[in-house]
């Protein structure tokens, strides 16, 4: 044995390529966007370090305050229609779908996922027509069961706009918890069905006591998942309701709140500075959130290995 | 499309290039994509033949990118000699940044009425930056046919025109008002700026408003709102989530009885729409008072200082505002008037009755677009939310006017 470790070169190398991207296009961005949000510009024209005075602004000012706040609730409202909706039906579709005695099941899979891969100004526009009072399908559908008294403008309204655009948005990526749980659910071993089978575990029984624990920390990645996605979402609101996040801002969310002050709209002029403390608001609450996640869930998650 | 064109234009250079060596080429900068074809083979041929040793390239960029395309052509300094300016404060903050030379001195600048000049003026009005080219005429277009079956005539007062609506709905075969709120604009821009000159009596009430002298909560720009309010009984079902697109359809299939409408609907109505048309302005109180007409200022031309032909440039900017421009270019496009003091003679029957407005109203620009959309919270952009808001009734009139005085009294200091 040769005294200590070698310098292991290779390692450095391989990781290069990788590490030069991701710092290149991940890295050095958000750290410009992190002092970008303590800069702002004088009367002046010159552009001087304000130290937290965008965030005072920001959480201070009524206007700002206002609408970030506004946002921020219209985001956990997003997110919470996606975790009460999205995420049992997925589950509950794959655990349908890994039952063996289902025919087509591949047929099933495929036509579920498909909403994933569209891209969202299709998606977009697609519910806007089908939603659409005007030329849309849902009024002459809800009319032929005798239901056409429940339609409504639904995009048009401040009250149903926000649900009505996350329950789009939940059946454009309803595909992902399912494939994720698909997987889960067939990586359980057989041995271990079997046991509860001799046991006299069977049916919803077995789901329940058997595969829904094992699946648990695919659940987490799921909500996870879902939790920076939802956050981050923009370009549906942006397709269906424009930049403004009608009707009267009730589909405002963090991500057009940032568009609209960064980029600026119509006669409104871009404003980088407070784009970016928008921006850096936006990244901590998202790293709380994951942080919350990753050090009081997931360590408590039990993990069984087969 | 692009490629091609840009084949063309490298060809035309060399050819031009070999041919006479001693031409000067211009190049305008602008949005108007659609304009292509127009300037090319109308607008460009005139003045070639006119000034012999000057050649004009037109040379568009998308409209949604043209603004952060422009302003990079212009830092690194690689922007064409002639730049078709935005109104108000996207235009001024390249004058004030040395993008747009002064062309105050311009002879023709005599040609436009201070309303004209004043989307591309210095707040002071001491500098002139861009040539004024045209301006978009507010009003209402109606189904002709549609009057004539239902034997309504053309309203001229408030009440007349809510007894035609009453009339129309009442009738049942058309919807009286083709207007969604999905898309939030145009409640604020056919709407709310389209019937409010009437009320605040033009530049009056925008200059006083724009002074400090009258606020947001003074009647006469709430009155507007009160009566947007009644809009929402006329327009059609579902409304609420009917969008541009989806308003323009239902008119020009003839679903619809009467359009808010701006004159650059036009031409785009002309091909589509198999019925005829008229179209009347925003109808006053009382019948005689004087009207008022939105006449928005919306696109002129200005000169790169850093341009190596600013002689040769100033030939064509002094070309632009004669009157010989005016006619070419507003018969090109009926919809976009010209903002030349001559009158020009126009061949399109509903530009032509749009542009009448001018001799018997006040024109007035949209009251939030000078200098009061400039801090935030942005007027403009709270005029949109404010009229849905008012359509929808789901806010009172006089909240919507205490609201939005309190956004601009936030930051305008002649306001506070």
């Amino acid at each position: 044995m040769a005294k200590g470790r070698p310098i292991r070169g290779h390692i450095a190398v391989f990781l290069a390529p990788a590490l030069l991207i991701y710092s290149a296009l991940m890295i050095i961005p958000l750290f410009g966007t992190l002092t970008e949000s303590l800069m702002n510009v004088t009367e002046a024209g010159e552009r001087v370090f304000v130290g937290l005075a965008n965030f005072a602004t920001l959480f201070g000012d009524a206007l700002w305050s206002d609408a970030f706040w506004n946002a921020l609730g219209n985001n956990a409202w997003f997110f919470v229609v996606h975790m009460l909706v999205q995420n049992p039906i997925g589950i509950a579709l794959a655990a349908i779908l890994s039952t063996p005695r289902l025919r087509m099941a591949a047929f099933y899979r495929t036509a579920i996922f498909i909403p994933t891969i569209l891209s969202f100004v299709i998606v977009g526009f697609v519910w806007k027509l089908i939603l659409s009072p005007i030329w849309g399908i849902a009024p002459g559908m809800l009319d032929m069961v005798g239901l056409k008294s429940l339609f409504a403008p639904w995009l048009g309204k401040e009250e149903y706009a926000l649900t009505t655009l996350a329950l789009i948005s939940v059946w454009q990526f309803i595909g992902i918890p399912m494939m994720l749980i698909y997987a889960a659910l067939l990586s359980i071993p057989d041995e271990v069905i079997e046991a509860a089978e001799m046991d006299g575990i069977t049916g919803t029984s077995q789901f329940w006591k058997i595969k829904l624990p094992l699946i648990l920390p695919s659940i987490g990645i799921i909500s996870i998942l879902t939790f920076v996605g939802n956050f981050n979402a923009f370009d549906l609101i942006y397709v269906a309701q424009g930049a403004l996040a009608g009707p009267d801002f009730s589909t405002d969310i963090l991500g057009t709140f940032l568009y609209r002050t960064f980029f600026g709209f119509q006669l409104q002029l871009g404003d980088p500075h407070m784009g970016a403390a928008i921006a850096t608001a936006m990244f901590f609450i998202i790293l709380t959130g994951v942080c919350i996640y990753l050090f009081l869930i997931q360590t408590r998650l039990r993990r069984y290995q087969f | 499309m692009k490629t091609t064109f840009r084949l063309a234009l490298l060809v035309s250079t060399a050819l031009s290039g070999a041919a006479w060596a001693e031409d000067v080429t211009l190049t305008i900068e602008s949005w108007r994509n659609d304009d292509l074809v127009i300037w090319q083979d109308t607008i460009i041929p005139a003045f070639e033949a006119a000034n012999p040793g000057i050649k004009v390239v037109f040379a568009p960029t998308a409209p949604a990118e043209y603004n952060a395309a422009l302003n990079a052509k212009l830092d690194a300094g690689s922007a064409g000699d002639l730049i078709t300016c935005r109104p108000f404060d996207a235009s001024l903050e390249l004058y004030n940044k040395g993008h747009l030379a002064d062309l105050s001195g311009l002879a023709s600048m005599a040609n436009f009425s201070p309303v004209a000049k004043s989307a591309w003026q210095t707040d002071d009005g001491a500098a002139t930056f861009c040539v004024p080219m045209a301006s978009v005429i507010h009003g209402f277009i109606y189904n002709a046919d549609a009057f004539a079956a239902l034997g309504i005539e053309v309203p001229t007062t408030r009440d007349e025109f809510f007894a035609a609506l009453d009339k129309i709905k009442a009738d049942g075969t058309y919807i009286p008002m083709a207007m969604g709120t999905n898309d939030q604009w145009e409640a604020a821009t056919m709407g709310y700026n389209n019937i409010g000159p009437n009320y605040w009596k033009g530049e009056e009430g925008r200059l006083a408003l724009i002074a400090g002298t009258q606020k947001l909560t003074d009647p006469q720009w709430v009155a507007p709102y009160e009566e947007l309010a009644k809009w929402g009984a006329y327009l059609g079902d579902g409304y609420e989530a009917q969008t541009y697109p989806d308003s323009q359809n239902l008119f020009t299939l003839g679903r619809a009885a009467i359009y808010p409408a701006g004159s650059w609907e036009i031409s785009g109505f002309n091909t589509q729409a198999t019925f005829k048309m008229g179209a009347f302005p925003p109808p006053v109180g009382a019948a005689g008072d004087t009207c008022y007409i939105s006449d928005h200022t919306d696109i002129a031309i200005g000169l790169n200082p850093k341009s190596a032909h600013a002689d040769e440039a100033k030939v064509f900017l002094d070309w632009v505002g004669s009157s010989e421009f005016a006619t070419l270019y507003a018969n090109a496009l009926p919809g976009f008037f010209s903002l030349n003091s001559t009158p020009v003679e126009m061949q399109d029957p509903l530009a032509q009755e749009f542009v009448s407005w001018r001799d018997k109203c006040q024109s007035s620009i949209r009251s939030t677009y000078q200098i009061l959309s400039r801090g935030t919270p942005n007027l403009e952009n709270e005029t949109w939310g404010a009229s849905v808001a008012a359509i929808k009734g789901t806010e009172s009139p006089a909240d919507i006017g205490a609201r939005l005085q309190a956004g601009l009294a936030s930051w305008y200091a002649p306001q506070q």
